[in-house]
């Protein structure tokens, strides 16, 4: 009797591990970052537009920031934006802009377009900042503590969810 | 007729060997041995983008400039474990294609040899009452 039932058994055992298999896979796209608690990369880039002035990870500290990674080609970029405007309005946050991997007239060109909500742009036009942030897409949004740690990373769009469940607690954490 | 279809083969032919030469980036090694550690690299490290492609097959923005940095290190003279650690400190585990043996991995690793043994052990309850099977049926038989 057992032996007729083992394969019954063996396949639904099987099943289990595939569905589950399939519910982490939902997630997988997502790559935890390992620089969660730790601080922003060092870096030396020019505001966009401004190649003169000099912007260094020491110049943002004293206030927590949302340092969003952002191109005029990204095309979820232009999804989250009413939602980067209306976190800036808010003034809950500082939001500075990481303008990655862009032509500068383009990028002005967007900002000029859609609204520009960013306290200040900063130009990585080679993305090689972006890679020591372990950037692998557009959008992607860090959120950094007065001292300068990464305490959050969202990848893709900053939803009002995301606002909601995940910036909006930690900002209040920090204020404590 | 005959030499219209010379000509487009001879076309043909060029445009295909014309692009894989454009495929690489031109890249000058200091020997062949950095050059072998440059293809292992690239081969045995993600691209982030595409995720089930390796940085050699990947045609992803990120992807060659990952290559680059990868190319760069490699002139600074770097080892290969340097080079992972910059990439694994920005990106993860997630980057090697072969993860490394720690806690959350180790299911991973060791289930190949405990499925390999839980299939030795079914193969030898199988075969052993097979032949006693064919024992008995020998004695009812003589």
């Amino acid at each position: 009797m057992i032996s007729r039932l083992l394969p019954v058994i063996l396949f639904v055992l099987l099943g289990v591990l595939l569905a589950a298999g399939l519910k982490i896979a939902d997630h997988k796209t997502e790559i935890p970052s390992p620089l969660i608690g730790k601080s922003v990369p060092e870096f030396s880039l020019p505001l966009l537009g401004q190649d003169d002035v000099l912007i260094t990870q020491n110049d943002l500290l004293g206030k927590p920031y949302l340092l969003n990674v952002w191109a005029s080609w990204c095309v979820t970029c232009r999804v989250e934006h009413p939602y980067i405007d209306e976190l800036a309005r808010s003034g809950k946050v500082r939001v500075i802009g990481l303008n990655y991997r862009d032509e500068t007239t383009d990028a002005l060109g967007w900002l000029q377009r859609f609204g520009n909500p960013y306290e200040l742009n900063i130009a990585d036009l080679s993305g090689r900042t972006a890679i020591d942030f372990g950037v692998y897409a557009a959008p992607e949004s860090f959120l950094v503590d007065a001292k300068g740690t990464i305490v959050f990373k969202q990848i893709g769009a900053v939803t009002p969810e995301v606002i909601e469940n995940e910036i909006l607690p930690r900002l209040q954490e920090m204020g404590k | 007729m005959n030499q219209t279809v010379f000509r487009a083969v001879g076309l043909t032919l060029a445009l295909l060997i014309s692009g894989l030469i454009l495929a690489k980036e031109p890249l000058i090694f200091a020997d062949d041995q950095q050059e072998a550690r440059y293809n292992d690299l690239t081969v045995e490290l993600r691209c982030l983008v595409c995720q089930n492609q390796n940085l050699a097959d990947s045609d992803a923005p990120l992807a060659q400039d990952l290559r680059k940095e990868i190319y760069d290190m490699l002139q600074q003279g770097r080892t290969d474990d340097e080079i992972k650690t910059f990439l694994i400190d920005r990106y993860g585990d997630f980057v090697l294609y072969r993860p490394p043996m720690q806690g959350n991995t180790l299911a991973l690793w060791l289930m190949p040899a405990v499925l390999l043994l839980l299939g030795g052990v079914v193969l030898v309850i199988i075969v052993r009452k097979r032949s006693r099977l064919l024992a008995e049926q020998e004695k009812e038989k003589s």
